[in-house]
């Protein structure tokens, strides 16, 4: 007998994986943008997201009404709470979401959508690292609904993950552009990419100091016996150091995909800290999850469509492979 | 002051549906305009269907764009504020909106940037199967939401387990009773907006001898469409409201202005509904046409309002309205479209300033309509957020404050009013600019610089020309 709720899980993470990665480097192109050395640059590097940002984001809205379908405990109760913060979330997804139609359409008032993808993409990913935070810390709850105040989200922990999460969507957006463009737009991403790496493996050494002064189930998961999870801080450091030789031979690839395996380990490792709850401190995965018969309805669909939407999704990534050319990309 | 989470909760919900619900009903009719022009130039070569297809993506894009962000909001909003009806019904609603992602918005945001960007990088076929994905997509997404929907209307297939919805049936609660009815509705009604921006601008074009080749072939194509289609939707709205009477009889009488329960009752054009005397006032009324109308009968018996306690009754005043606002649209929507595809084949079309000038002053009315339309089902199903079920007191968040919601409230009006306002500028900017001229039809660009507007847009408004590729 297989464990619907466990595969769940797999397809849940996953899915937000996804979001992270993809969405991650578009947002952290947003991040980036006000630093560009010019506005060639600037158009480059919204060309070279804007064929594929409107799917990266999907992967967000799947990781919402996934959560609805099979854990709706969560997401019952992690809305509720990040209340206001889902709402600059969201206000920051909308102006740098319209940000890629209108500033090419726009004239004099170029400058104002230029701020509107900046500061939207910076915004939305604190809202994100701010999630994450709150996920750590826990929620209070009584029954299935949550019932603390507006703001107990807000600590310095969220915020300190917060910002954590802004520099590695920064990192992944600059390797991707490394990755996407030529000329001084790429020598500019070289320059920026070794300072946010280490500025990432700071928030990394902070967050894992951190983490487990502020909750004693990720202590006793790490230090109460020493074991296999301690190949994922020791893998980090090889990636990060493997990532930053890379930028230093001026690889075009390998930089992006490094931060990515970066971002894989945090993902996981932090998984693995607050194993297996959903909505700590009391309540697991399997206390979160729906019926059964809704959990099985969904995962037909699920295991049928997921494939084909991998299989469309990396053709159109495969279209738009390749440098952004200069003048190319808004001719529709 | 004591503020309700309840009521702005239900202000901030319907704001940002309204909102949103505008751009999907556009984008669908016009996804499959799209589509047929790319076909339609596929097989032909004529420039023509290239020059609009181009044109009218630019639009989408611009559209459908705004229609993402806002829907985003969406997907949250169940969350945020009304977290006990989501958990309760999550194992029905939650597996509805995340087939909707999977099988509609992944396939729209991905063929869409092949659509937009990739014109020259892949083959005109794929171009083509891009384009036609995109529309696809748009129907399986309406088609999810309006099962959902429906069913919040019309439940069925599930049983409640301490207060949890329960799925008995997948079949019966996703095709229940009203789906067929409100999925049609609003299929059409997507045609119907999607047409008369199409034939609007059109029009507005010829009127100022503008794109005339061009504007012809869009007439061409929407006015004898709408003709066939306005009719069509009066009809398939007459069998909605016979399923409403079957299911939701409270929500026809608020909806026709009926209080007392009675046979043979008659068609009240005008009134002002008061609930607190339980009464209309300044009625005008047909006798007997509203059984006629309902029961297709004489003297057949309609339900009134009074035929249930206070407490159960919607709001009669908005429903009764906005109703009358959708069917009074309706009516003129069908008068125009026939007009218009009259003078269109006997070649008038083209030399009727006057008809021209109507067809252009259509173009907001679709989504009045719509609005209205929406109105009439959501707020007709109040007090209950799923009809019978639940009511809508009983779904919101608990933790939620009054100030909380309307901090957001002002948040969320702020924000969709920069990007409503920002959008309208750039879809004028793009209207304005119009298709790539035909040969033979040099747009004098120093003619109309005259205007006011290009002299002020400057450099922005020959921005759309050199975009082109």
């Amino acid at each position: 007998m297989f464990d619907l709720t466990l595969i769940w899980i797999v397809i849940i993470g996953i899915s937000v994986f996804m979001y992270v990665l993809m969405d991650g480097f578009d947002l952290g192109v947003g991040i980036l943008f006000p630093f560009a050395p010019d506005d060639s640059a600037r158009d480059d590097l919204m060309n070279s997201v804007a064929p594929v940002w409107d799917g990266n984001e999907t992967w967000l809205v799947l990781g919402g009404t996934g959560l609805l379908a099979a854990f709706p405990m969560i997401y019952g109760v992690f809305l509720p709470a990040l209340y206001i913060g889902v709402f600059l979330l969201l206000a920051g997804l909308i102006f740098r979401g319209i940000a890629f139609e209108f500033r090419f359409k726009s004239g004099s008032n170029r400058h104002w959508w230029d701020r509107s993808f900046s500061i939207g993409s910076t915004v939305a990913a604190f809202a994100q690292g701010a999630v994450v935070g709150a996920y750590i810390q826990g929620f209070e709850v009584e029954g299935f609904s949550y019932v603390g105040g507006a703001f107990d989200w807000l600590t310095p922990f969220t915020v300190m993950t917060g910002i954590g999460v802004v520099a590695g969507y920064a990192l992944l957006g600059a390797t991707w552009a490394i990755l996407k463009t030529q000329g001084e737009t790429r020598d500019w991403a070289y320059r920026i990419a070794p300072t946010l790496l280490a500025v990432v493996m700071g928030f990394f050494l902070l967050v894992s100091i951190w983490t487990p002064l502020a909750s004693e189930h990720v202590r006793a998961r790490w230090f109460d016996q020493v074991s296999l999870l301690w190949a994922f801080p020791a893998l980090t450091v090889a990636m990060a150091a493997w990532t930053l030789h890379k930028l230093r031979q001026r690889s075009d690839a390998a930089p992006f995909i490094g931060s990515m395996i970066l971002f894989a380990l945090f993902y996981f490792g932090l998984l693995a800290s607050m194993w297996p709850y959903a909505v700590p401190p009391e309540h697991t995965f399997w206390d979160a999850a729906s019926d059964p018969g809704s959990q099985l309805f969904l995962l037909l669909g699920m295991l049928f469509l997921l494939p084909i939407i991998l299989g469309y999704t990396a053709w159109s990534y495969w279209v738009f492979r390749g440098k952004v050319r200069p003048g190319e990309g808004y001719g529709h | 002051m004591e503020l309700d989470p309840l009521l702005l909760s239900r202000i901030q919900f319907a704001f940002v549906v309204s909102f949103h619900a505008i751009f999907p009903v556009f984008t669908i009719g016009l996804a499959t305009y799209i589509a047929v022009l790319e076909s339609l130039h596929y097989r032909t070569g004529h420039p023509d269907y290239l020059r609009l297809s181009i044109f009218w993506t630019r639009v989408f894009a611009l559209v459908f764009g705004m229609g993402v962000v806002s829907g985003i909001v969406m997907s949250f909003q169940f969350g945020t504020n009304w977290s006990t009806f989501s958990y309760q019904a999550a194992n029905f609603i939650g597996p509805v909106l995340s087939y909707e992602v999977v099988t509609a918005f992944f396939l729209e945001a991905t063929f869409l940037g092949v659509l937009l960007f990739g014109r020259n990088k892949v083959p005109p076929g794929v171009h083509l199967f891009a384009a036609c994905m995109v529309a696809i997509g748009t129907f399986i997404s309406s088609f999810w939401i309006l099962a959902a929907n429906s069913w919040m209307q019309t439940p069925a297939g599930v049983e409640l387990v301490d207060g949890t919805v329960k799925i008995t049936s997948w079949g019966e609660a996703i095709f229940n009773a009203s789906l067929p009815y409100r999925f049609a509705h609003m299929g059409l009604a997507s045609f119907i907006t999607g047409g008369f921006v199409v034939a609007g601008v059109s029009a507005w074009y010829l009127l100022r001898n503008r794109h005339r080749s061009t504007a012809m072939t869009a007439l061409k194509m929407s006015l004898p469409m709408l003709a066939v289609i306005t009719p069509l939707q009066l009809l398939v709205g007459d069998l909605h409201g016979l399923n409403t009477l079957e299911n939701q009889p409270v929500k026809v009488a608020a909806m026709e202005g009926h209080w007392e329960t009675q046979q043979g009752a008659p068609l009240i054009l005008f009134a002002i509904p008061d609930s607190s005397a339980e009464e209309n006032h300044l009625e005008v009324a047909i006798p007997y046409l509203g059984s006629l109308i309902l029961t297709h009968s004489l003297d057949g018996e309609v339900l009134g309002l009074k035929s249930v306690p206070a407490e159960d009754r919607p709001p009669v005043g908005i429903v009764f309205w906005s109703f009358r606002v959708m069917v009074g649209l309706g009516m003129i929507f069908i008068g125009v479209s026939l007009l218009g595809a009259m003078q269109l084949l006997r070649g008038r079309l083209e030399h009727s300033p006057r008809l021209l000038r109507v067809i252009s002053w259509m173009i907001p009315l679709p989504f009045m309509a719509v609005l209205a339309g929406w109105f009439v089902t959501e707020v007709g199903r109040q007090p209950w957020i799923i009809h019978g079920l639940m009511r809508t007191s009983e779904g919101i968040t608990p933790s939620l404050s009054g100030w909380m919601v309307l901090a957001t409230l002002i948040g969320y009006i702020t924000v969709y009013t920069i990007v409503f306002a920002a959008g309208l500028t750039y879809l004028r900017r793009v209207i304005l600019a119009g298709p790539e001229p035909g040969p033979g039809e040099h747009e004098n660009r120093s003619a109309h610089a005259k205007r006011p507007w290009s002299a002020v847009g400057g450099t922005s408004d020959e921005r759309p020309a050199q975009e082109r590729s």
